[in-house]
């Protein structure tokens, strides 16, 4: 049962994906870009990996998609008829960069075939152990950079005195 | 994977059951808060239909159904029909994940009365909850009215500045419990609730699910003197009445949590674990009326300042103290 | 510290409306209960009569002019020795908003306002009144007011022969 379910909701991500990039309207692709999100979560929970699949809806359909569609609402960008197909410059570096992808996954597909087997559950105890022991450093970096960035929006949005 | 009937047939009942008792709490809640907020204000409320007008919400339901269900020009139909709906489904799945009395054994099986216990049902919550964000956002974007916009933009940012501060202020309870899952929260505060430990994070996390529920003094998005009825404006019928019932069941939703990861859950002495469970839901409940009934609403620069200036920095001072003190402690 | 100052006030403001919650409501259930307003409430309007039993309306329009909705028309019409008298007499009172302006502007007191605030119909037009219903047997709030008593009917009574009428001045004289 959680093979089909598996591919179902494959299918359900391929297809939100596919819709949100061609759909011109931005808050229709937000909204597909969020199923594709919530399908993909609940593969992750098949998977054995519920952190993950909480953290996808959690960061990226709950705060990253929020975030863009505030944007979209408040500075009235949701013109669907003003957008215009990319020219052939600005498809070639996404075509090659797709290229690479599913070349990437189609090997890895070659080796290891078959369904997607759940053995091993990661603990949110493990998890927190790798993140933040092994990969502490990287973490941290990460983190302050994210500093750069409320310094940075802290400086942009600041009150200019006269 | 192997499943036992039984098991797949206690699992449906006890969906059938908290969908039944949460849609039925929910309408009766909007006619508690009818009454309270009328012997507040020195009136009667609604007292015609039926004893003591217990039959108000089964009106009010007849009345939403057969409404018209109006769509304005311009708006974008899908989006239009599929908001009242993201608005009120999380609010009911998150109470899948708590727990609302102690385990019981039936038929030789031993039945935890929660719908799913997940070890990551803590984070579920906050998934949950800031999905539901896209009901507020949809409705109103998709309603093509200037009132209905301005009142989902304020809500999009009120969810998610006071998401911020909820989820900050569950840190603390995770750190005591060591667990996400809401079965070991309710267990570990078998001794003592976690509102001894933690005053200032309970204050903050209702302080925020107050604004997560857009109640008063948070009811900006609705605002009914400025912006009409906020980013339900133009909706009307059984539309309108799932964007009102999801408010209750958030309300009911947030009031269990408030009580599992504070309060102890169903923990409590003499009474059974149900009865104490369903009256700590039913007190916070009442605490929202009764504010609703007392506060005036906040600016939206206030709003703002409080939750980003005062909420977030003191729920990570208040992780920052209890870190120490449980490294302190050992 | 304005922080515990704020807290006190907020609790204080719980505090009074948790007793409020246990106060005794204050509604009147209308149906039921019923409230009796003060006797100068200004609602149905009526026309009265003096106390001879004649009507006291002699169709001035100055209530007519005097509304500002225009809710009040009739045509006047003179009777026997010039008497004047209201052929129709008609108020809308689905139009009128009981602001009490006609009984202010009535020279005879004929239009006068009552307590009676219960004027509800299915139909718009059943709230048309007519004079048979706006006349009633009585003489409302002056009742020994007679307006033709002081001034007499029409200009055929010669000037000063009214009750409590002065002799006209001699305007050439000016002895006393």
């Amino acid at each position: 049962m959680e093979t089909y379910l598996f591919y179902i909701l494959a299918v359900v991500t391929v297809i939100g994906t596919l819709l949100a990039i061609t759909e011109k309207h931005p808050v229709h692709a937000i909204v597909y870009l969020v199923t594709s999100f919530f399908s993909l979560a609940v593969i992750f929970f098949l998977l054995a990996a519920p952190l993950i699949a909480m953290f996808e809806v959690i960061i990226y359909a709950g705060a990253v998609m929020v975030l863009f569609m505030f944007v979209i609402m408040m500075l009235d960008l949701g013109r669907p008829d003003e957008a215009t197909l990319p020219t052939l410059r600005q498809w070639l570096l996404p075509t090659f960069l797709g290229v690479i992808i599913l070349v990437s996954i189609g090997s890895v597909a070659v080796s290891h075939y078959g369904a997607p087997s759940a053995v091993h559950e990661v603990s949110v105890k493990e998890f927190a152990l790798i993140l933040f022991q092994k990969y502490a450093v990287a973490i941290e970096i990460i983190s302050m950079q994210l500093l750069f960035a409320v310094v940075g929006a802290l400086y942009l949005g600041r009150r200019r005195t006269p | 994977m192997n499943y036992d009937p039984i098991d797949i047939a206690l699992t449906l009942g006890k969906i059938a059951l908290v969908f039944f008792v949460i849609l039925t709490m929910a309408a009766y809640m909007v006619f508690a808060e009818r009454k309270v907020l009328a012997w507040v204000q020195d009136r009667k409320g609604p007292n015609r239909v039926g004893p003591f007008g217990l039959l108000q919400p089964l009106a009010d339901l007849i009345k939403l159904l057969t409404k018209e269900d109006f769509r304005p020009i311009g708006a974008d139909k899908w989006l239009f029909y599929l908001a009242p709906a993201m608005a009120a489904i999380p609010a009911i799945m998150i109470f899948a994940v708590i727990p609302f009395g102690a385990p019981l054994t039936l038929f030789g099986h031993t039945v935890t009365l929660q719908v799913a216990d997940l070890n990551v049902g803590l984070l579920l919550f906050m998934a949950l909850s800031s999905i539901a964000v896209y009901g507020v956002a949809l409705g109103g974007w998709a309603s093509n009215s200037k009132y209905a916009l301005l009142g989902s933009i304020r809500g999009l940012a009120q969810l998610i500045s006071y998401e911020l501060s909820m989820g900050l202020a569950l840190v603390p309870v995770v750190m005591l419990a060591r667990s996400f899952r809401l079965s070991d929260i309710v267990n570990a505060q078998s001794g003592c609730w976690f509102i001894v430990y933690q005053p200032l994070a309970f204050v903050i996390f209702l302080i925020s699910i107050a604004a997560e529920c857009k109640r008063i003094p948070f009811d900006l998005p609705e605002a009914e003197g400025e912006l009409v009825a906020g980013f339900h404006t133009e909706y009307s019928g059984m539309r309108f009445g799932l964007f009102f019932v999801g408010e209750y069941i958030n309300i009911i939703v947030l009031g269990g949590l408030a009580a599992t990861f504070f309060l102890g859950g169903w923990h409590g002495p003499w009474l059974p674990p149900f009865v104490w469970f369903s009256g700590k839901v039913l007190a916070f409940a009442f605490l929202f009326i009764w504010v609703r009934g007392t506060l005036p609403r906040l600016r939206y620069d206030q709003l703002m300042h409080f939750g980003w200036k005062i909420l977030t920095p003191l729920a990570l001072i208040n992780i920052l103290v209890t870190g120490w003190w449980m490294v302190l402690r050992g | 510290m304005t922080i515990i100052k704020d807290i006190y006030a907020l609790l204080t403001g719980m505090w009074i409306t948790w007793k409020h919650i246990f106060r005794q409501p204050v509604t009147i259930q209308y149906p039921e209960e019923k409230r009796q307003p003060y006797p100068r409430y200004r609602a149905r309007i009526v026309l009265t009569r003096d106390p001879d039993g004649g009507e006291r309306c002699v169709a001035c329009q100055l209530c007519s002019a005097a509304c500002p909705v225009d809710c009040i028309s009739m045509q006047s019409a003179e009777g026997e020795g010039g008497r004047r008298y209201a052929e129709w007499f008609r108020i809308n009172f689905a139009r009128c908003i009981f602001c009490g302006l006609c009984a202010e502007a009535c020279p005879t007191l004929a239009i006068q306002m009552t307590p009676d605030f219960e004027i509800c119909k299915r139909d718009i037009m059943d709230l048309l009144y007519e004079k048979e219903d706006l006349l009633i047997d009585g003489c409302g709030k002056s009742p020994d007011y007679n307006f033709y008593r002081h001034t007499g009917i029409g200009v055929t009574q010669p000037r000063g022969n009214g009750a409590g009428e002065n002799r006209p001045v001699d305007v050439r004289s000016l002895m006393p």
